[in-house]
């Protein structure tokens, strides 16, 4: 049996408002890849991807609530672990 | 007075949710815990520790009415425009009008069972996490109910099949499939319904049925539908997380859950993937711009973003549900066999058949090249000559239908395409007939209710579908009598180039195109 | 290719749905909140039998004895559907998040007399269980009542309890430690004042009818606790005594009962008008639980008024009975 790395995706709408969040998941995960769709981004990642909120205050340049992400997100896999500071996604546990 | 301000120690958001939630319940005394709680225990599932359940996702209610109403302000306004703009003039073309009568006929009315559902097991499951996250996705429910209506209404105002929806759903023969899927799992335990809905449609196949809709939404200029179809899965994220929390949760307490839990995934994967044969013909056939097919879809939102998560589960000694190879073997054929069976039951369903055009053909060949010319082409080429000649061919009398999924008996033995599945058995002295051994099983499990199923042409033959006419009157001709009940006219079905919506739109996107003296 | 969409007129060809043009006439525009609610719920005959209740059908009007001819009689007056909702709270949860802002910044709370705030707090923290277990029973109503209209009103008055009770909780948080919530949860479940109130929602919990519940709670209990509660003690008694810091954070609760009482007052009008049979279920179930929710909240309201606590209930009563008859409840 071959190992192999589990992926996790998050889809936003690719929009005004998400532009600083994909950026800063951009910055934070150098291991994920875009793949920009009709109105959408489908972002993939092996093993984890982490949404931090002080990075994406610094691309938004306002305070921001994880809890935003609620309106643009279009769907995800992996396993959830959401508090103040990040937003998770991983199959790692 | 001491008004000395003491800066308070800030709660993180999981320990302030938890305050929120469960915090807010209690164990009643006055009245047994069992009898407060009634339906959470006859399935078997046993639950320990229900505080050991890890909220999804955290919204309190303020939180959740703020981001929603923001989703819904933007969502309406787009509808408002797309209405007043005659934005379905826009569309690639005027079949894609008959994937919108798909969606509303088939899909509207079951958001509308999730709502109720998911109320109802928001009422009782005993533990206060997992009924706030279920109440809350029974509020969304209703928004997606709502929504669809809402937006396919301007559709409605301009082009047929979409009127009488709500009674289609209920009544015609076609539609039985999505909504007995759906009842089946109203109808079945809290714990079954949230493994069925929760985890094994909205988890393990929801991408599959997004992205033919949404993505062919926006590929065919129909920015309502891709609209409220991007709205509608930023709930469907949550819903999603809930799915797969509930999953662990419930393998999580008790070894004695998994032969349960992994009976449930074997049947409802079956069902979901029996259901989304109208998902694989719509992306497959009725898409004038197609995004991607059904085989596509398939492989990556199946088998890539599946295999993740059954390899996760195999922790708990979660087995990928042997029904998958059958799907992998019928890959290649559901969608080719679910619109020859349209086209030749035209008569019968509200929205419109067309025979692929050569380019359609040559697509469907690169996409299925080990079956579509060897299987379908030829068909598909007799039929058009048959259409040329003016002597379209038509099925006459109503299909064998099998007593679980209700999809007629057209699929063939997995692996030998040209050797069509019979699967039978008897209960209590009468003949059950099954499209496959996986229904098959799943009628075995549980033949007392799915011996209860309304099927189209039984019905039909027992008389149920005549309304109030007497068919002892002379004269009575049972096909108009059926047709009146149904309240299927004759411009809602048939071949599409023969229709009014389809000569509606050439002529109205005329007048928007032309400048008339 | 440039078009110009806008510009050009076409006739639809109708103007709504086969079922609302039914109720409402072919030639008339359906609102949202129509298309969004009649005949949304399945009706006639169904695939199978609940497994958790064998004995009727999934969607069966037969689950209360109230009897309608038509179950889309039931409005809602405010028109709710889904979007106009949310869209509705979410101004009301702006302001009262302004609310708690400025009594937070201003430290209002800790200004505030020791003993009010004290009273203030063990009174109102030991109601976020019974919002929540009106929030348990609406969603009663939602999960087994019949059709969309009444179904989709008790989901919204269910959510909005469970949005009540949170914001009580907040009111804890702001006012004293997250300690303070269990010591609510402790009188809820075993000080002597709170135990015939918490004896009354458990009794629902296990009410089989669902239109009896809902008048119990929604019509009887919430409307004698929101006015001695919230309208009398918090808005009047406390504020005189300088409490006013309290009231501005419960002001959702007021302006929400204001609100939710046109919704309930038009649901259990519809049914009483529809019958003599109706009317008298009605009318029997009211004075029930009446009589226990006067019994329940006396010694709740105590905790505030002491013995002034009978004459302020009078007064709410006397006021109550009034709306009861206005709308054929009693």
């Amino acid at each position: 049996m071959t190992e192999t790395k589990s992926t996790v995706f998050l889809c936003l709408q690719a929009n005004d408002d998400t532009r600083g969040v994909i950026d800063a998941i951009e910055r934070d995960n150098e291991h994920a890849s875009f793949d920009y769709q009709p109105g959408m981004v489908r972002i993939t990642a092996p093993g984890t991807l982490t949404v931090n909120r002080e990075t994406v205050e610094e691309e938004v340049g306002r305070e921001f609530d994880l809890q935003e992400l609620h309106i643009n997100m279009i769907s995800l896999s992996g396993h959830v672990d959401e508090d103040d500071d990040a937003l998770v996604l991983s199959w790692d546990r | 007075m001491d008004i000395a301000v003491t800066k308070k120690k800030k709660l993180g958001l999981k320990e302030r949710y938890a305050l929120m939630t469960r915090g807010l319940g209690w164990e009643p005394t006055y009245q047994s815990v069992d009898d407060v709680f009634p339906m959470d225990t006859f399935e078997g599932i046993k639950i320990h520790d229900w505080d050991a359940w890890e909220d999804p996702f955290r919204l309190t209610m303020d939180a959740y009415w703020k981001y929603q109403a923001e989703k819904e302000r933007k969502l309406y306004a787009i509808l408002d425009a797309f209405a007043q703009g005659n934005g379905h003039l826009t569309l690639s073309d005027a079949r894609y009008i008959n994937t919108v009568k798909l969606f509303i006929n088939g899909l509207a009315p079951l958001e509308y069972m999730s709502h109720r559902g998911f109320a109802h097991i928001g009422r009782q499951f005993r533990g206060v996490g997992p009924r706030v996250a279920c109440m809350m996705q029974s509020l969304d429910e209703m928004r997606h109910a709502q929504t669809q209506v809402h937006a396919i209404s301007n559709y409605n105002r301009y082009y047929d099949g979409m009127a009488n929806f709500r009674h289609h759903h209920t009544h015609l023969p076609y539609l039985q499939v999505p909504r007995s899927f759906f009842e089946d799992a109203a109808t079945g335990g809290p714990f079954e319904f949230i493994v069925a809905i929760g985890f094994a449609f909205e988890y393990v196949l929801t991408n599959l049925v997004f992205v033919p809709f949404i993505s062919g939404a926006a590929y065919n200029g129909d920015m309502g539908a891709m609209t409220f179809g991007f709205s509608a899965q930023s709930d469907e994220a949550r819903h999603m997380t809930l799915g797969l929390e509930v999953i662990k949760f419930v393998l999580e307490q008790d070894p004695d859950n998994l032969p349960i839990v992994q009976k449930w995934l074997n049947k409802w994967t079956w069902r979901g993937v029996r259901v989304l044969t109208l998902v694989a013909m719509m992306q497959d056939y009725m898409l004038p711009k197609r995004v991607m097919s059904w085989a596509e879809a398939w492989e990556i939102y199946f088998e890539e973003n599946c295999g993740a998560l059954f390899r996760d589960l195999a922790r708990y000694g979660i087995e990928v549900p042997p029904c998958v190879e059958q799907v992998r073997k019928e890959r290649d054929h559901l969608s080719h066999m679910a619109w020859c069976q349209f086209y030749q039951a035209r008569g019968t369903s509200n929205f419109h058949a067309w025979l692929p055009s050569k380019e359609d053909m040559d697509w469907l060949s690169a996409k299925y090249p080990d079956t579509f010319d060897q299987y379908y082409r030829p068909r598909f080429e007799y039929w058009a000559k048959l259409e040329e000649e003016g002597t379209p061919f038509e099925a006459q009398t109503p299909p064998q239908q099998c007593q679980v999924c209700q999809i007629p008996t057209i699929f063939p033995v997995p692996g030998e395409p040209l050797t069509r599945a019979e699967h039978t058995c008897e209960h209590d002295g009468e003949r059950f007939h099954f499209c496959s051994e996986w229904c098959q099983v799943i009628f075995e499990d549980e033949p007392e209710k799915y011996v209860q199923a309304n099927l189209g042409a039984h019905e039909l033959y027992k008389g149920n579908l005549f309304g109030d006419a007497d068919p002892t009157a002379e004269g009575f001709d049972p096909m108009a009598a059926a047709m009146a009940f149904l309240k299927l006219t004759p411009a809602e079905s048939g071949l599409h180039k023969d229709s009014e919506d389809a000569r509606n739109f050439d002529l109205w996107r005329g007048l928007a195109t032309r400048n008339d003296a | 290719m440039q078009m110009d969409l806008k510009t050009v007129s076409i006739d639809p060809k109708r103007r709504t749905f086969a079922h609302v043009a039914e109720r409402i006439g072919a030639d008339k525009i359906a609102s949202r909140y129509q298309e969004g609610t009649f005949d949304m719920q399945t009706e006639g005959p169904q695939h199978y039998r609940p497994l958790w209740d064998p004995a009727h059908d999934y969607f069966d009007p037969d689950r209360t004895k109230i009897a309608m001819e038509d179950w889309y009689a039931f409005k809602d007056p405010r028109q709710y559907y889904y979007g106009s909702y949310v869209i509705a709270r979410s101004r009301q949860q702006e302001t009262a998040e302004s609310a708690f802002t400025f009594v937070e910044s201003r430290g209002l709370g800790a200004a505030m007399p020791d003993d009010v705030r004290d009273t203030a707090l063990r009174l109102l923290l030991p109601l976020r269980h019974v919002a929540w277990g009106s929030s348990m029973n609406n969603e009663t109503t939602a999960a087994y009542g019949y059709g969309a209209a009444i179904t989709q009103g008790a989901l919204y008055y269910a959510m909005d309890q469970l949005g009540i009770a949170q914001f009580i909780t907040r009111i804890g948080l702001l006012l004293d430690e997250a300690e303070c919530l269990d010591t609510a949860k402790d009188a809820w479940l075993h000080d002597d004042a709170w135990q015939p109130l918490r004896r009354l929602v458990e009794d629902l919990f296990v009410e089989k009818d669902w239109f009896e519940v809902l008048i119990a709670q929604d019509l009887v209990l919430d409307g004698i606790l929101y006015p001695l509660i919230y309208g009398e003690i918090v808005d009047n008694v406390l504020t005189m005594k300088g409490g006013s810091a309290v009231s501005m954070v419960c002001q959702f609760q007021s302006e929400w009962h204001a609100e939710a009482t046109k919704w309930i007052d038009a649901q259990v009008k519809v049914a009483a008008k529809e019958s003599d049979a109706n009317a008298e279920l009605i009318k029997g179930w009211t004075s029930k639980w009446r009589a226990r929710a006067v019994s329940a909240l006396l010694p709740v309201a105590a905790i505030a008024l002491g013995d002034g606590a009978e004459a302020q209930m009078d007064e709410v009563l006397a006021a109550f009975d009034k709306r009861l008859a206005k709308v054929g409840a009693a």
